[in-house]
């Protein structure tokens, strides 16, 4: 029993720990924003004021992570983050009561719509790639890989019961189901993507807005299966298998950085953050979302997440740049069909 | 006869032996139930528990992350809740005890007190959310009203947004009943005869409650209060459901400033599957023991010190 801290375990196989070589990069990375911010506008250190930050648990290590460099940076800013899901998250931020808001979706038609009844404007920035990560336990040896009908026929309203019941060559044993809750962009992602508009989710399945809540439940249970974000598996891949999932083309495809780029991971998903267009005006939050997309491209992969490819980046920067208000995935109170790398502008 | 006596004794001894194992076997098990969470708490997060743990904010490695701003924070929200319902909770059980008169309107007053304390507390969390947060929507939050500069001490804000002053007063809701029972057993236990003395020299009923009854029933409010206190710093759900921030870098400045509280710290730590962050759970929760324990202490020896006048 000593009173000093234990030292962090340098074989661990925690990849935030691993960072050696991400701290130099972000270390120029930092040093780069101080000095523009110290040309454009004032010293980041000089910067006051709060910044409330909430919504998805998704983006949340990345939110975290940028959060707790710019508090090293600009010192006299009070950052917060809550984690209340995507769909929670917008609703504190469609009425003001937050500056940013994290989604792991884009924006709803009935979300743009409270915003506009409560006057908020808003600026959307994209800020990383995610793969959707479909996790089952270690000791699950007999799900090599996964269809998207599959999957449909696990999680649909009135699905199988036993894992015999999907595949035949799978043993006769209960499906114990997790998903990340209704309020959550995940959730919300995975049911257009998987169930489709038309079908429901089965209620008989453990749910969470705290994704660290499913990595225990699935790590705990040999009959478990449950998806969440690419970086709370890589973050806990001693505890998980993550499924491959087969694609349009026939191979299956296991979640990862490569896989997201080169657009064979039939599950990978945008995920943003929202900034209300009043606190984009202040000093401290232009300063915050600079900081975040100059940073986050190195801390998403730190923490598991994919960087947007180059012109992306480009676009978002821009959009942000120029204050580009409103959403580009909702037109005339309806959503817009397709996918994110061809509709975003 | 003489038989018949002696079996009945010890009949009698036999019940009264077995009525003491008994109470007891339910104290032990009290004892041992928690003897065993502080001990495997204390084995898991004491080597955690250091200088640096307390003067760091949160972070995302294990190893660098600490307590700094949940620690204030729960100062902050407890003596803001402290004030405001101490003063209350006591405000109303003396009108309640000396002043009001057997009517239909205290019996109803009464009622509602009690059932108030069985009330969940996240209920009082969603009240909070409405009345102080949102102000019922009256203005939207990023258009709120303001008195004085920002920096200052002084700064206030409406409608609160998820302030610590909105957090004080949601735990000061929540404790409040409980502070009210209290405060009125403690005025009930005082003698009456005191009272009547008092009145028979002359004393007007203000005087009788200051010099009097308030002193007489102090040691029993304080009692109370340790109690009342110990659930406000436990809180988690409320203060989750007004604002519930996670992560934050600043300690309170003002009764505007965002804030964490210790349980809502050790929720987020706890409910990850990492072991390193499950340690620092632990260690938060010593901290949290021994900041309980330093507010009781204090109103023990508040205590001792006011009993002391009214026994010579």
């Amino acid at each position: 029993m000593t009173t000093t801290m234990t030292n962090p375990a340098p074989s661990t196989t925690h990849p935030v720990l691993r960072r050696g070589r991400v701290t130099a990069t972000l270390a120029a990375a930092i040093t780069i924003f101080s000095f523009a911010a110290t040309t454009s506008t004032q010293d980041a250190s000089t910067l006051k004021g709060s910044i409330r930050v909430d919504g998805s648990s998704t983006v949340y290590p990345i939110t975290e992570a940028v959060a707790e460099e710019f508090s090293k940076v600009a010192t006299k800013v009070s950052v917060t983050v809550g984690i209340s899901g995507t769909g929670g998250g917008f609703k504190r931020f469609c009425g003001g009561e937050t500056a940013i808001s994290a989604a792991s979706r884009p924006i709803s038609p009935s979300e743009v719509e409270l915003a506009a009844t409560n006057k908020i404007e808003f600026i959307e920035v994209p800020v990383s790639y995610d793969a959707l990560s479909v996790v089952v336990n270690p000791n699950n040896h007999w799900m090599k890989s996964v269809t998207i009908p599959q999957l449909k026929a696990i999680y649909s309203a009135g699905g199988a019961k036993t894992w015999k019941e999907i595949d035949a060559s799978w043993p006769d044993r209960p499906l114990k189901l997790f998903s990340p809750g209704t309020d959550s962009g995940t959730f919300d992602y995975f049911k257009e993507a998987v169930i489709g508009k038309e079908g429901k989710v089965r209620s008989d399945i453990s749910v969470s807005e705290d994704d660290n809540v499913l990595v225990l439940g699935v790590s705990g249970d040999q009959d478990a299966i449950g998806f969440f974000g690419l970086a709370y598996f890589e973050e806990n891949k001693d505890k998980l298998r993550a499924v491959p999932i087969v694609s349009a083309t026939g191979g299956a495809i296991s979640p990862s950085a490569s896989t997201v780029n080169d657009g064979t991971y039939p599950l990978s998903r945008p995920l943003f953050i929202y900034v209300n267009a009043k606190a984009a005006a202040k000093p401290e939050v232009a300063a915050f979302v600079d900081f975040y997309l100059t940073t986050c491209d190195e801390l998403a992969s730190e923490v598991g997440y994919v960087a947007l490819p180059s012109d992306l980046r480009a676009k978002s920067a821009a959009n942000w740049k120029a204050r580009r208000l409103g959403t580009q995935f909702v037109k005339d109170g309806k959503k817009v069909d397709g996918s994110f790398s061809t509709l975003y502008q | 006869m003489m038989g018949g006596k002696t079996i009945a004794t010890t009949r009698r001894l036999m019940s009264n032996r077995l009525f003491l194992y008994g109470c007891l076997t339910a104290t032990s098990i009290a004892m041992l139930v928690l003897g065993v969470l502080m001990i495997s708490i204390a084995l898991e997060g004491w080597s955690s528990v250091s200088w640096r743990f307390l003067d760091s904010f949160a972070s995302r490695k294990a190893a660098q992350a600490g307590i700094k701003a949940p620690l204030v924070g729960s100062l902050w929200v407890c003596a803001i809740c402290a004030l405001v319902a101490l003063p209350m909770g006591i405000g109303t059980a003396i009108y309640l005890e000396e002043f009001a008169k057997r009517s239909r309107l205290k019996h109803l007053i009464q009622l509602n007190i009690s059932n108030l304390s069985g009330v969940p507390s996240i209920v009082y969390g969603i009240l909070a959310l409405a009345a102080f947060v949102r102000f019922f929507g009256v203005s939207t939050g990023d258009a709120p009203w303001s008195i004085g500069d920002p920096e200052s001490l002084f700064f206030v804000q409406f409608p609160f947004g998820p302030s610590v002053l909105a957090g004080g007063l949601t735990l000061a809701l929540v404790v409040l009943p409980i502070m009210i029972i209290a405060s009125q057993e403690a005025f009930r236990a005082v003698p009456q005869s005191l009272r009547q003395g008092a009145l028979a020299l002359g004393s007007t009923p203000w005087q009788v409650i200051w010099r009097v009854s308030f002193p007489a029933a102090l040691p029993t409010i304080m009692t109370g209060a340790i109690l009342a206190m110990s659930r406000a710093i436990g809180e988690a759900a409320p203060l989750l459901v007004i604002g519930g921030f996670l992560l934050v870098f600043q300690t309170p400045t003002n009764l505007m400033s965002d804030f964490t509280v210790l349980p809502l710290q050790i929720f987020n730590w706890a409910g990850r599957p990492q072991a390193d962050f499950h340690k620092l759970a632990a260690a938060a929760i010593i901290v949290q023991l021994v900041v309980l324990l330093f507010f009781n202490s204090i109103a023990i020896i508040i205590r001792q010190k006011l009993q002391r006048p009214l026994q010579s």
